[in-house]
């Protein structure tokens, strides 16, 4: 693989941080990944002899497998580390953590982690590189980046493409990595949800914010739907799942007034009959499985271009 | 009979009225004299000219976590902080392990400032018992013991009811209630500003009306029962309002503000730097200039530091998981001075706000040079610029978001009760001259 691209990060924390052209970067790595995972033999030994520390301090299934799976498919070594929230209550500091990991000598940290932050700090005390899969209501960086990938397969562009992101906007790391990331490339976003969903001067991320989910329906490209995420809520934000589904579920009525190219998207896991009815998650305007898929190849390129940037060596 | 003349230095004392240059002379340990430069003698001098020598501050809100918090800071090394910072007298609230409600702990708090305190110690007693915000401490017995207030600083008084007794109560005694407002019921999980910052972060927010919701509560309850109610640490363009408000109407309603809440805005948050958490949370620039338009107007009485020393490792936890709270006794004086250049207050205001406004809240004989009180004293170098120094400090903890700022205004020496308790590196070469050292410098 070789491109030509500068990209030289130690870490990466969020798409905050990141530059258009670096998003455009990894997406144009990831795409050549894409195709190692479709070959009878899905690996290639970019990165061996490296060590990828999976961190993760919540429960993950699906991103956890998603690095795993890209790890090992440079031929990296990956161990996964679980820490059970219990441990870090008995008082052993994230950053004490962090630095008996770095002893066994690792190369990039993917770190998982239920407050907004966390990555920030380990990337500070450690001197591993440290990927971001996930902080608090903070940023998903990789699942930002993997949306974006999937619109750009199925549309060919970003320039004036609307997506509409509906549900608990608060609560959400994916929307707020996927604000950043698709303000960066000129896609115009609505956030859509009950007003106790929406935090404070939100519309200064550069986004238009709407309670009508029909109305905005109508106009829009893509449309990424949201996890209710009943274990980060504090009670009071919405009556009932039966009231939340009729006024913000995605159904076929409501599929019927979008536009007939509309996207469906959803960074899962999928909470059929709440956000999304079960016909309208499996129908074929549903990009949801081919967003797993293309998760592995971004999480490659994050992998290859931190390993190749941070230390400065040529991986081919 | 001990004297000791301070000669030469520009004297501030906005209790009585006094900013001019004089001879200030201490004898056995209390003011015994001013007088014109020249007119006053002592066998004893220290020599200040170009210095200026105020009252020493009084802080009315200060975190000792002696007993039972000794890894975070003792009454030892907080006072000795305090006397770092100027601070000549402090008032430590309650929130010990075991709690400051009964007197055998307030005379516990006393008897250890006695041995080891380099600063006078007020303990501010305990509303409730337990700090569980259900039934009156023994306030009388602890009023007897010497605390000069009563405060539940950290836990709010959630009933309503039971604030009201409180205030009456506390009344009894002459003693004010000090209120951390915060009506935990309207942030849930919250630890950090609501504002666009905390949208970005996607952390959990405390918006301005959980704050306000009780302020408005307990001027109102101030209000029902004539007693006297002092909001700790207003933080928001809204509690300044209602305090402002309350004042006009006649409410014996006071309040302070801390440094940090005049300094930081939720901006530093985005470091994620444990040490800009704190409670109640730093504001907004908007927020900030409120605080200012209340210090100018005299809404705001006092300034207060909240200092609330934390170990390391427990600043070292995420940011939800880190517990609240910075300390402030070393930086105070440098970061207000700031007030004086921006024109928010002029340098006898500050002081004021420093010494005898919190004094008088405590109804202690503090902030002032009045003769025959205690030669409590601070001598300040104001041209002195130099960069915050965290490591350097007297506090056994660390947790200050102010490392490296470029301040102005310096500490140069402390004196308490006519004794040396600080005296800054290099003061004796470059400002602080001992005619005879030996004698005078401990």
């Amino acid at each position: 693989m070789e491109t030509n691209a500068h990209f030289a990060r130690k870490d990466i924390l969020g798409l905050e941080d990141l530059s258009a052209e670096e998003i455009l970067t990894v997406l144009d790595v990831a795409r050549s990944f894409r195709e190692v995972s479709e070959r009878e033999v899905k690996k290639v030994p970019t990165l061996r002899g490296q060590t990828v520390i999976n961190l993760f301090y919540e429960p993950s299934t699906r991103t956890r497998t998603s690095f795993e799976l890209a790890a090992k498919r440079l031929s990296a070594d990956v161990v996964n580390f679980t820490v059970s929230e219990s441990s870090a209550v008995k008082g052993e500091t994230l950053i004490d953590t962090a630095r008996n990991i770095e002893s066994m000598h690792s190369d990039i940290i993917v770190v998982r982690h239920p407050v907004s932050g966390a990555p920030q700090l380990l990337a500070r005390a450690v001197k591993s590189s440290v990927i971001n899969a996930g902080d608090g209501a903070h940023e998903h960086p990789s699942q930002g980046l993997l949306d974006l990938f999937t619109i750009k397969e199925h549309k060919g562009k970003f320039e004036g493409i609307k997506v509409l992101i509906v549900g608990d906007i608060s609560h959400s790391r994916v929307a707020r990595s996927d604000i950043y990331g698709m303000t960066k490339l000129g896609i115009e976003v609505t956030v859509c949800g009950p007003p106790t969903f929406i935090p404070v001067e939100i519309g200064k991320m550069g986004v238009r914010v709407t309670c009508d989910f029909d109305e905005a329906l109508a106009e829009t490209d893509v449309i990424m739907m949201l996890r209710i995420q009943k274990e980060r809520q504090h009670g009071g934000l919405y009556p009932s799942v039966k009231e939340y589904a009729r006024f913000f579920g995605l159904n076929r009525d409501r599929l019927s007034r979008a536009k007939s190219d509309v996207l469906i998207m959803h960074p899962g896991p999928v909470n059929r009959g709440v956000e999304i009815s079960p016909e309208i998650a499996d129908c074929t305007q549903s990009l949801i499985l081919e967003q797993v898929s293309n998760g592995v190849a971004v999480r490659m390129a994050l992998l290859y271009l931190l390993s190749r940037g941070a230390y400065g060596k040529a991986a081919h | 009979m001990e004297k000791l003349l301070i000669k030469g230095a520009h004297v501030l004392d906005p209790s009585r009225g006094i900013d001019a240059v004089m001879d200030l002379l201490i004898e056995n340990g209390h003011i015994a004299a001013l007088g014109p430069p020249g007119s006053l003698v002592a066998e004893e001098t220290l020599d200040a000219h170009g210095k200026r020598v105020v009252p020493g501050f009084v802080d009315m809100h200060t975190h000792l976590r002696e007993p039972g918090y000794e890894y975070k800071e003792t009454i030892r090394t907080g006072t000795a902080a305090a006397a770092a910072g100027g601070f000549t007298s402090v008032a430590c609230m309650a929130n010990t392990q075991p709690v400051n409600d009964n007197r055998t702990v307030t005379e516990y708090i006393l008897e250890k400032a006695r041995l080891e305190g380099s600063a006078n110690v007020y303990p501010i007693g305990a509303v409730s018992k337990g700090l569980r915000g259900e039934e009156l401490a023994e306030i009388g017995e602890m009023a007897e013991a010497g605390i000069v207030a009563i405060s539940d600083d950290g836990q709010p008084v959630r009933d309503s009811h039971l604030m009201r007794r409180a205030l009456e109560y506390a009344s009894m005694f002459g003693l004010p209630v000090i209120s951390h407002c915060e009506d935990k019921s309207l942030c849930p999980g919250g630890v950090m500003n609501e504002s666009f910052v905390s949208t970005e972060l996607g952390l959990n927010p405390m918006p301005n009306a959980c704050e306000e919701v009780m302020v408005a509560r307990d001027i109102l309850l101030a209000e029902l029962t004539r007693s006297r109610l002092h909001v700790a640490h207003v933080s928001t363009a809204g509690s300044i309002h209602l305090v402002r408000d309350a004042k006009r109407r006649g409410v014996p309603v006071t309040c302070e503000v801390t440094p940090h809440h005049l300094f930081l805005t939720d901006e530093a948050v985005r470091s994620f730097d444990t040490a800009t958490k704190v409670n109640p949370p730093l504001r907004t620039a908007a927020d900030g200039a409120a605080l200012r338009e209340g210090l100018r107007d005299g809404t705001i009485d006092a300034i207060a530091t909240d200092h609330a020393p934390h170990e390391q490792s427990s600043k070292e936890l995420d940011f939800s998981m880190a517990p609240f709270g910075l300390i402030g006794l070393e930086t105070a004086f440098p970061l207000c001075f700031r007030l004086v250049k921006e024109g928010v207050l002029t340098l006898p205001q500050l002081i004021a706000k420093m010494t005898i406004e919190p004094a008088r809240i405590l109804s202690i004989p503090k902030g002032s040079f009045a003769i025959g009180s205690d030669a409590d004293l601070t001598i300040l170098d104001l041209e002195k610029s130099y960069a915050i120094d965290v490591g350097k400090f007297r506090s056994r903890s660390r947790n200050c978001p102010f490392g490296g700022w470029e301040v102005q205004g310096k500490v140069v020496c402390t004196l308490l009760a006519g004794r040396i308790v600080y005296e800054a590196e290099n003061a004796r070469e470059h400002s602080v001259q001992a005619a005879r050292s030996s004698q005078c410098l401990p």
